[in-house]
């Protein structure tokens, strides 16, 4: 069970402003059901000032409770005011928010920014960007802005804040690059290692070719023997032995005690090496 | 919150019957023994074992030899399709589902981490009601198939699969044939001694004994390889001194469930039937998940549109009312249900799923206060929906 502050449950279970205003100034709508939550605030704007703010959602406790809060929050405030109010201040009124939720927050201020944006006729920059995350639709302004905002220094945190990557994963690498590049413009270090290592495919086969001619061919060809790369599948990697090597009854044990070690040493831990049957 | 506990979440876990602790106690205090010890005290805790090994057995329809305890369900998966890849090396296949517990779908998904070994995996389809296609199952067998480990009954939506049937095609090819029984061992009944079952798994805390003890059933005469290997514990089969009151526990439990097995289908269908039909009745938008014909008589997997589980879960919280949900954010994860998505279930039904579970111990008193709380908690959830409109 999640551990949701008294706040954010008595905004669960007593949410204000509910609702949709007539004839809204300014309406914002973001998420989708597909994604598992979604937020549709309208705003009466009366001389410069949010007068009235109303909301509907549809998701968990915490998207609930945020945007109720969100509404208490911007009524009353100027314009001005309220575009200042992020997603960060949206938790701190709850009281906090589990972390995996935080992107219950980042919906909130998305859905002011729209609407504000919305009333002054405004196509908002963060939605021009590139979809980076295919399964939730983020785009990479909005994570380079979540990455800034709220300090974030892995992948789990974008996704804990944006929802990217918490779908297929197919975007992984990407949100990786991404953190990378906005973190060493931001501070002079690179990012906080994170996680084991990662590669692609590509980087695997790379490694492995170098590390193959460079350390193990040599070895094998004193006894003339040689080995050849037939494929790599995520972690699978498939060599097929020649020469000498490719008749000797020892070649199992050549792969496994010798081939597999070299490379789990120098490319990546995680690297199983299989004898190829063509 | 009130004093009230009304437990729709017997698929989750299942509360100790008070028959099975009264059995478990003197084990936990006075019959302390080591039961592989050699004077009559200790043997006094063998003979405990050997009893509750044959209710196990009495249950299953299986002969005691053929049972082995484990620490818990998973384990019992784990040690099936590990010994029958270690035992056939050569074999690089696997056939499971896309509906399996994690217990048995992770394991299958990262085989190669364990075994050093590349296999290929089938993972079988399941229609919108959640039901295999005996016709993609028969073509995935194969000669090179080491084991196909195919669930009995599904957690979350309580959909039965023909594993009579699936166990003697597999039979037919010479191919190991396992399955997760964790959820229909004790709900339906289980002849092992007329099926070509090789392995079965079942788990104590789904059927009314603690959490951390379970059973493998390896048919007499399956090659086996152990996975827990030590001492000559269980034959050899799982090395490591028994969890002694646990196995006592579970010995009872299958006892009383062999006694309640016609209840189940009785008085616990019954129960399920009326919460189905009168939330489906009183509750627009209502959908039911999962094969309704071909189900466990005590689960009902139901989704309410445009409403998300959590939110769900947490109203009937506050009302002492316990089940789960196949929503994204009760799971950790941001996607819905596996099983249900497997099915096909749209996302706009997924995130507002609710899985209620009953056992012999629930009351029509409380499934008629369900059907009491339960539409008001929906209808105010869908009056905060963007997506919900009056007469939709
Ligand atoms: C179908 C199925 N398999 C396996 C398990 C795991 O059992 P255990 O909790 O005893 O490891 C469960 C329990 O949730 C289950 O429902
Ligand atoms: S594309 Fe980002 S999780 Fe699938």
């Amino acid at each position: 069970m999640w551990e949701y502050t008294d706040k954010v449950q008595e905004h669960f279970l007593n949410p204000r402003n509910v609702g949709e205003i007539d004839k809204p100034d300014g309406v914002g709508d973001v998420g989708s059901l597909a994604c598992g939550d979604a937020l549709k605030l309208t705003l009466k704007i009366e001389g410069g000032k949010i007068a009235d703010a109303k909301f509907k959602t549809f998701g968990c406790a915490s998207a609930i409770a945020s945007s109720s809060a969100l509404t208490e929050m911007v009524i009353g405030k100027s314009l001005e005011e309220a575009s200042k109010i992020t997603n960060e201040d949206i938790a701190n009124y709850l009281g906090g928010l589990p972390k995996e939720k935080m992107h219950c927050s980042v919906m909130g201020r998305e859905a002011l920014e729209a609407a504000i944006a919305n009333y002054k006729g405004l196509v908002l920059p963060m939605a021009q960007g590139e979809v980076v995350c295919e399964c939730f639709g983020v785009t990479d302004l909005e994570i380079i802005r979540a990455i800034k905002e709220s300090h974030l220094r892995s992948v789990e945190e974008i996704t804990n804040f944006t929802k990217a990557g918490g779908g297929c994963g197919k975007c992984e690498e990407k949100l990786r690059a991404i953190l990378q590049k906005t973190v060493q413009g931001e501070v002079a270090q690179p990012a906080a290692a994170d996680k084991p290592k990662r590669m692609t495919t590509l980087q695997k086969v790379k490694k492995i070719e170098e590390v193959l001619e460079r350390e193990i061919r040599p070895v094998l060809k004193k006894d003339g023997g040689d080995i050849e790369l037939l494929d790599v599948d995520g972690d699978i990697v498939t060599v097929a032995m020649r020469g000498a090597c490719g008749t000797c009854a020892k070649s199992q044990t050549t792969i496994k005690e010798y081939v597999e070690k070299k490379l789990r040493e120098l490319v990546l831990e995680s690297l199983i090496v299989e004898e190829g049957r063509e | 919150m009130s004093g009230r506990l009304v437990y729709l979440d017997n698929n989750a876990t299942t509360p100790i019957a008070p028959e099975v602790r009264e059995a478990m106690m003197p084990y936990l205090t006075n019959l302390y023994g080591n039961p592989s010890s050699m004077y009559s005290f200790a043997g006094e805790v063998a003979d405990g074992l050997k009893k509750a090994q044959a209710s196990v057995a009495a249950l299953l329809g299986a002969t005691p030899e053929e049972i082995t305890f484990t620490s818990c369900g998973t384990e019992s998966d784990s040690t099936a399709i590990l010994s029958a890849v270690r035992t056939f090396p050569e074999k690089r296949h696997i056939i499971t589902t896309r509906v399996e517990h994690p217990a048995v779908k992770n394991l299958c998904e990262n085989i190669s981490l364990f075994t050093g070994h590349k296999y290929r995996l089938t993972q079988l389809k399941v229609d919108e009601k959640g039901m295999l296609d005996l016709a993609e199952y028969e073509a995935a067998l194969s000669d090179d198939t080491a084991i196909a480990s195919i669930m009995w009954a599904n957690n979350e939506t309580g959909v039965i699969f023909p594993i009579a049937e699936m166990a003697k095609m597999a039979k037919k090819r010479g191919i190991l044939f396992h399955t997760d029984a964790v959820q229909a061992v004790g709900k339906i009944p289980i002849d092992l001694a007329s099926l070509d079952i090789d392995f079965l798994s079942s788990s104590g805390h789904k059927l009314h004994a603690p959490k951390g003890v379970g059973v493998l059933y390896v048919k007499k005469r399956t090659p086996f390889t152990p996975f827990l290997i030590g001492g000559h514990q269980e034959r050899g089969r799982r090395g490591g001194t028994e969890n002694v009151a646990s196995i006592i526990a579970l010995g009872k439990a299958s006892e009383l469930a062999a006694t309640h097995i016609g209840q189940e289908n009785s008085h616990v269908r019954a129960l399920r039937d009326r919460l189905e039909q009168g939330l489906l009745a009183r509750i627009p938008k209502a959908i039911l998940n999962g094969d309704k014909d071909n189900r466990l008589p005590n689960t009902s997997n139901i989704s309410f549109e445009y409403v998300e589980g959590e939110s769900i879960l947490l109203h009937m919280n506050r009302q002492g009312i316990c089940a789960s949900s196949g929503s994204a954010c009760t799971s950790g994860s941001l996607e819905p249900s596996h099983v249900l998505r497997a099915m096909g279930v749209p996302f706009t039904a997924a995130h507002g799923s609710i899985r209620f579970s009953l056992s012999v111990y629930n009351t029509q008193e409380e499934i008629d206060f369900v059907l009491e709380a339960l539409p008001p908690i929906i209808a105010s959830l869908r009056k905060l929906s963007p997506f919900w409109k009056e007469g939709l």
